[in-house]
């Protein structure tokens, strides 16, 4: 079937499902009309039941608890199955993860086969990642320690935390980015953050709970939101925000060092 | 805010959305649509800050803004071909072209590079 | 206005996939189920949105105002971040591809059989 034919084909499926959509669409109610039940329902009562503000927060880690465990060890198998397809293969060697100075070229434009010739960062770029850097950990520590009480959470926090060692490898080289983060720590960063957030749930069963129920303490009525209250929410979310963070940092750990250190073996014959 | 002015900026939003989609499957070439998906990314996440979504708002920023083009960019950076001996071949054209015409004659199976050598630019990144 | 957002979601698939379909390079395609998946987000926080509701956030005012449906934007919320670490896992896929095959380009790649 050729590339025309095939667009062709496409196009009348793409009407016959879009067509479907438009009924679909057509049936909906009006934008704006949300007719409900259980955003109403939550909202009425979540701030006794689980004395945290950030209600979003509270349906992930508790209301919608079972669900974002789920989702949680999705992360971990992707990370996981990444890891096993860019493991180094046969006919593949590493390079020394630190640049000679030699390499160094300020006119560089294209590699050679075995020695890279790397074009040096500019200073704008290695002092900003620098500044940016401790800014990045506070704010994705505070996203992850407040999913309790506004727009927060485990999952956002945990990308920012990542993001601030992408911002070292930017100001710095990659091997300051792996000193910061050795593949053992940020593994099991990950198993304790993913594993915690079942231990959270399983532990409730010795106390005769449902799992993933809200057994610590709430904290006081008066102050809801407070960092300290609703319960499990807030451990949750700091368990959660680790292993997101670790995660991340696993990913673009393994795809840095396949673009950056692992070469092809040259041929036999020699360059 | 009103309610007719915010509906106003959500309507000016939800088409600016429809045309960065739009941009970024139309646009030619490897890197340029992941520079579209970094700005489409930051567009969503204004459109989820006045559908009243911070919560997403702050999720799309991190992810669309940093983490997938980071990804994206990673990947095109490997799967660039590097030079195939030294000395051979001049840096060729910045990666714009190829990938999206059949290039004639790519059916045979793995053995040769059938990729250009790499844009000017450097390819081993920082290391 | 009634069904403006929907439409706009639908439209934002459609182009989506026809980038996927059309598409000759393994990171096209990526970048294309990308634009998809935005898609549902865009459609999620459409259908939860209520005229006149705040954002589901009881820190800062008092007793319980209208507010947007919360449920669908925890749906959207961890959705979002899922789905990068599953692009990564599909970049794995499209660069072990180019090593093996030395191709990225889909029409190729089908030829190839074990």
């Amino acid at each position: 079937m050729t590339p025309g034919q095939r667009r062709w084909l496409f196009l009348v499926g793409v009407a016959g499902l879009v067509a479907f959509l438009g009924w679909g669409i057509a049936g909906l109610p009006a934008f704006g009309s949300y007719p409900g039940p259980y955003g109403p329902a939550i909202t009425a009562r979540v701030v006794q039941q689980t004395n945290a503000t950030g209600v979003v927060s509270a349906i992930n880690f508790e209301y919608r608890g079972f669900d974002t465990v789920g989702e949680e060890f999705i992360l971990v198998a992707a990370v996981a199955g990444m890891s096993v397809v860019l493991r180094r293969l046969r006919g593949e060697r590493a390079d020394a993860a630190r640049d000679d100075p030699s390499d160094l070229d300020p006119s560089a434009t294209d590699p050679s086969g075995g020695r890279r010739r790397v074009p040096v960062t500019s200073g704008a770029v290695r002092m900003a990642a620098l500044a940016l850097t401790g800014p990045t950990v506070l704010a994705g520590w505070w996203l992850a320690t407040h999913a309790q009480t506004s727009p927060s959470g485990g999952f956002q926090g945990g990308v920012l935390l990542a993001t601030a060692f992408f911002l070292v490898y930017l100001s710095g080289e990659f091997i300051a980015f792996r000193r910061l983060s050795p593949v053992d720590v940020v593994d099991a960063a990950e198993a304790i953050g993913a594993g915690g957030f079942a231990a959270v749930g399983v532990a409730a069963l010795p106390l005769g709970l449902p799992y993933l129920d809200n057994y610590l303490p709430l904290g006081s009525p008066g102050s809801p939101g407070a960092v300290t209250s609703s319960g499990t929410i807030a451990v949750i979310s700091l368990l959660v925000g680790v292993a997101v963070a670790a995660a991340f940092i696993q990913l673009i750990g393994e795809f840095l060092e396949q673009t950056l250190l692992i070469q092809r073996r040259p041929p036999a014959r020699g360059h | 805010m009103t309610t007719g002015a915010l509906e106003a900026l959500q309507v000016v939003v939800l088409l600016l959305v429809g045309g960065a989609a739009t941009l970024v499957v139309a646009v030619p070439g490897r890197v340029r649509p992941v520079l579209a998906l970094s700005f489409y990314g930051l567009l969503l996440a204004v459109l989820f800050l006045v559908v009243q979504a911070p919560d997403v708002t702050l999720s799309e920023l991190v992810v669309g803004a940093v983490a997938l083009p980071l990804i994206l960019l990673l990947t095109i950076a490997k799967v660039r071909d590097p030079a195939p001996a030294p000395g051979a071949a001049a840096p060729g054209p910045p990666d714009q072209a190829p990938p999206d015409q059949a290039p004639p004659g790519a059916g045979q199976p793995g053995a040769g590079q059938p990729g250009q050598p790499p844009g000017a630019g450097g390819d081993g990144g920082q290391g | 206005m009634a069904c403006f957002p929907f439409a706009v979601a639908a439209w934002i698939l459609a182009c989506g996939l026809y980038g996927l379909v059309t598409s000759r390079d393994l990171i096209r395609t990526i970048i294309c189920l990308i634009v998809v998946q935005s898609s549902t987000y865009v459609m999620l926080v459409a259908v939860g949105y209520v005229t006149g509701g705040i954002a589901p956030y009881f820190s800062d005012v008092a007793g319980h105002p209208k507010t947007v449906d919360p449920v669908v934007q925890a749906l959207a919320l961890t959705d979002v971040v899922v789905e990068a670490a599953v692009t990564a896992l599909l970049a794995s896929f499209a660069i072990q591809a180019h090593k093996r095959f030395g191709t990225l380009d889909p029409h190729d790649l089908a030829e190839f059989k074990g």
